[in-house]
């Protein structure tokens, strides 16, 4: 029996936003994620969000677009651009009202700085805690409003139906709830995806929280949904050498400078990150170590600005940025590609939507700009919200689940006596490694190729994987043999993109080809399947 | 290095042991050897993670009765480690946190409507900066002793967001929040300070209790105790450290 209108999964920022918007929109919600609403990435998100308010300095929306599509280097979409910097002041507004606790100025106004990439200082922050302070303040809206929040419970697949015309149709999703060990069927008139990115491909090497597993864009290329530009993924220049763990971009906003073993500086640090990505990547491939050197900031600017940082650098590194400089080295940061949605937000699907870092709006292209992720998770929140809500007005269709509930029941039976002679946790460790070095800031086609044969050779294994707890309760084992079969199967998409794209563009490098080539390739890869069998296009 | 871990689990019966660990001397901080555990010497160790750089609050456990950010914490010969308390374990080290979190709903823990002002002052941003640095890890939670006394007490956390929320310029109905927290709230914290210690953010949720006290003082609420203890005689007549105002 169909239980809600709109079936969230996923409790980050675009999560919690869309819920909301759809609530207000009377809809009746629910939230399902596999963790707890406050443990998400979007708590990580340090920098800032972008809004053209001219709190500190001149600045105007065109500023705001135009600076977006040149990062986009020609895959950001005009209009999707147009409509997410113009509702960005609106954004910022509502989360001002909800009560998020943005750091000031003199005139008690919101403060703003300035990020790589952008002509003016635009990010709205909370000191280092930008992202932390959204998030919990959407989490405390989503109580004051009575939405149900379902903790726990690991996203399997997305349940369609065929209407008379042969169209496919949303009617909920099933998840394995961590807890009992039982599938559960959620069936709901549309489901929003807002499941994050698919970073943690790089493992070891990725900034993000161990939980950007790509679950809900694996799940909807499944289900039949189409991907695009899945091969873009953004390195940040500056994660800590050892630990990938992130240092934020508004280090070197306030003046922070690169160096390399000799003490020479040997970039514009302030250049997108694509840009400045590569340099650091070239400068290692030299065979010098790289820092990042902020000691001319001074101890009350890091503690008043920076604390997290210094936080960080003290425990992973041993260094205290006060004094020392802090090694680092590039990490995969976030995913541009995802989902592929309309301008309502809407999948080919009926009633699948997407928002976040697993959709794709086309608003960061080839290379996203800092302070545009939060951004972004506000306004296509808010648009995925309001369009499901719509949409299952009108929903009367009947939702038959009992084919996916079987199917799924079986897999989870099944994976248990899955045999065991390969280690997956071994084999995941051998991907972030190899996708690190290949697959990376800078790719050529064997390299891509030789991966290729890898991952395909990694899929055939999978029944000789499997998780070595069987047991029910709480089976972590379990939950990350399923993880790390989405990423395998997003792990084969990247690399056929990444190989199809014979260019250089943004974040997709090719020292091979080291030109972009826009009469062939200024264009969407699209990725879908047809009877289990990957298939890829380019699209305008 | 050796450390031990306490293990529980309902399966196939109810069992619980304290397990010795020899661990990799790369791994520095706990998180990363619970890794190392988990990957390479036992999969069925349970614990919860995420971030890995202590913003997330997933991985708060007790280390050496402590309660300490797994991600945080460099381990050290002969540590013991053990999973948070005042909530119910579901396995090993992960807990149910549902328990702990359901108190923000019960505090009313957000702002009552939607704010129409959008200057705030640096001073008005400095007065609850701290408080909403919050990463909900429950240690506070795990610390305080007065749920072995009163388990509906609606706890640390729970009440430094109420403050977070009264002591914000945007908030309009100060009064029904501040009438929310008067019964098992501000009244039944011990001022022991252990939800302070606990706490990784640096916040004292003992503070803004004391803070919430004052305030719900000027807003006419007094403590039940010392009303009780002088017979409730004197309606309305004490000022908010409890002494006679007369």
């Amino acid at each position: 029996m169909r239980e809600c209108d709109v079936l969230v999964v996923g409790a980050g920022g675009a999560g919690l936003v869309a819920a909301l918007n759809a609530h207000k929109a009377g809809a009746k919600v629910k939230i399902i994620t596999k963790e707890y609403p406050t443990r998400s990435q979007t708590s990580m998100a340090q920098g800032g969000m972008n809004a053209a308010l001219g709190n500190a300095g001149e600045d105007s929306v065109e500023a705001h677009i135009a600076n977006t599509l040149k990062a986009a280097a020609g895959l950001g979409d005009e209009e999707m651009v147009t409509y997410m910097c113009q509702e960005a002041p609106k954004a910022v507004e509502w989360l001002n009202s909800i009560g998020v606790c943005f750091s000031r100025t003199e005139e008690s106004k919101i403060a703003q700085r300035r990020l790589g990439g952008a002509s003016a200082a635009r990010a709205c922050y909370a000191k280092d805690y930008t992202g932390l302070k959204i998030l919990h303040t959407l989490y405390d809206r989503v109580l004051a409003c009575e939405i149900e929040v379902l903790n726990e419970r690991y996203l399997l697949n997305y349940i369609t139906n065929v209407d008379e015309k042969g169209k496919k149709y949303i009617g909920g999703a099933t998840f394995l709830n961590i807890r009992t060990g039982e599938v559960e069927v959620h069936e709901s008139a549309s489901v929003i995806v807002a499941t994050g990115g698919y970073s943690r491909i790089y493992h070891k090497h990725s900034t993000n929280s161990s939980a950007s597993t790509g679950d809900g864009i694996a799940a909807a290329i499944r289900a039949g949904a189409r991907l695009s530009d899945m091969e873009f993924i953004q390195f940040h220049p500056t994660a800590l050498k050892n630990s990938s763990i992130l240092i934020s971009e508004s280090a070197r906003g306030a003046g922070g400078h690169l160096l390399n073993s000799k003490g020479e500086r040997f970039t514009n640090e302030l250049a997108p990150r694509d840009e400045v990505a590569r340099a650091i990547d070239a400068e290692i491939k030299k065979g010098e170590e790289i820092f990042l050197d902020i000691r001319h900031l001074g101890e009350h600017f890091i503690d008043e600005e920076l604390p997290q940082e210094r936080k960080l650098a003290k425990l992973y590194e041993g260094v205290d940025p006060v004094h020392e400089l802090i090694p680092i080295k590039p990490a995969a940061h976030y995913t541009m590609g995802g989902i592929e949605v309309d301008n309502t937000s809407q999948t080919v699907i009926k009633g699948l939507f997407a928002c976040g870092e697993c959709a794709n709006h086309k608003v960061h292209g080839a290379n996203r700009l800092g302070g545009n992720s939060l951004l972004e998770i506000v306004v296509f929140g808010a648009q995925a919200g309001e369009s499901a809500a719509e949409y299952s007005k009108d929903f009367h269709m009947p939702i038959d689940a009992s084919l996916q509930r079987r199917r799924d029941e079986n897999f989870i039976r099944g994976v248990k006596y899955f045999t065991n002679q390969i280690d997956f946790y071994q084999k995941r460790e051998f991907i972030g490694n190899i996708f690190y070095n290949n697959v990376g800031i800078a790719r050529e086609d064997m390299g891509l190729k030789a991966v290729l044969g890898a991952i395909r050779q990694i899929q055939k294994e999978l029944p000789f994987m499997g998780p070595k707890d069987k047991s029910k309760h709480y089976n972590t084992n379990l939950v990350e043999f399923i993880e790390f079969g989405n990423m395998v199967e997003l792990s084969e998409i990247v690399l056929v993109c990444a190989i199809s794209r014979n260019e250089s563009r943004g974040a997709h490098y090719r020292s091979d080809i080291p030109q972009a080539n826009d009469i062939a390739y200024k264009a969407h890869t699209i990725v879908w399947k047809e009877d289990g069998v990957l298939c890829a296009d380019f699209m305008e | 290095m050796k450390i031990e871990i306490k293990r529980y689990t309902t399966e196939p019966e109810e069992r619980s042991a304290l397990i010795t660990y020899e661990i990799d001397e790369k791994a520095q901080t706990l998180l990363e050897a619970l890794n190392y555990i988990k990957t390479k010497l036992d999969p069925s160790l349970s614990f919860s993670s995420g971030c890995r750089s202590s913003v997330c609050g997933s991985c708060a456990v007790l280390v050496n009765g402590k309660e300490t950010l797994a991600c945080s914490h460099k381990i050290k010969e002969g540590d013991v480690i053990e999973p948070l308390k005042n909530m119910p374990i579901l396995r090993d080290l992960v807990v149910d946190s549902q328990v702990a979190y359901e108190f923000n709903k019960k505090a009313k823990a957000w702002q009552s409507s939607h704010a129409k002002t959008q200057t705030l002052t640096i001073e008005d941003e400095k007065r609850n900066e701290v408080q909403s640095d919050c990463i909900l890890c429950s240690s506070c939670f795990s610390a305080c002793p007065v749920y072995s006394v009163n388990g509906s007490f609606l706890g640390p956390f729970a009440l430094t967001r109420v403050w977070r929320y009264v002591s914000d310029a945007r908030e309009s109905e100060e009064q029904s929040k501040i009438e929310n927290i008067q019964t098992n709230g501000i009244w039944d914290c011990t001022l022991c300070n252990e939800c302070t210690i606990a706490c990784p953010q640096g916040i004292s949720s003992k503070g803004d209790i004391e803070k919430l006290r004052s305030k719900s003082a000027m807003h006419g609420f007094m403590d039940p105790n010392f009303a009780q203890s002088f017979g409730g005689g004197f309606s309305g007549g004490f000022g908010f450290d409890g002494s006679p105002a007369f």
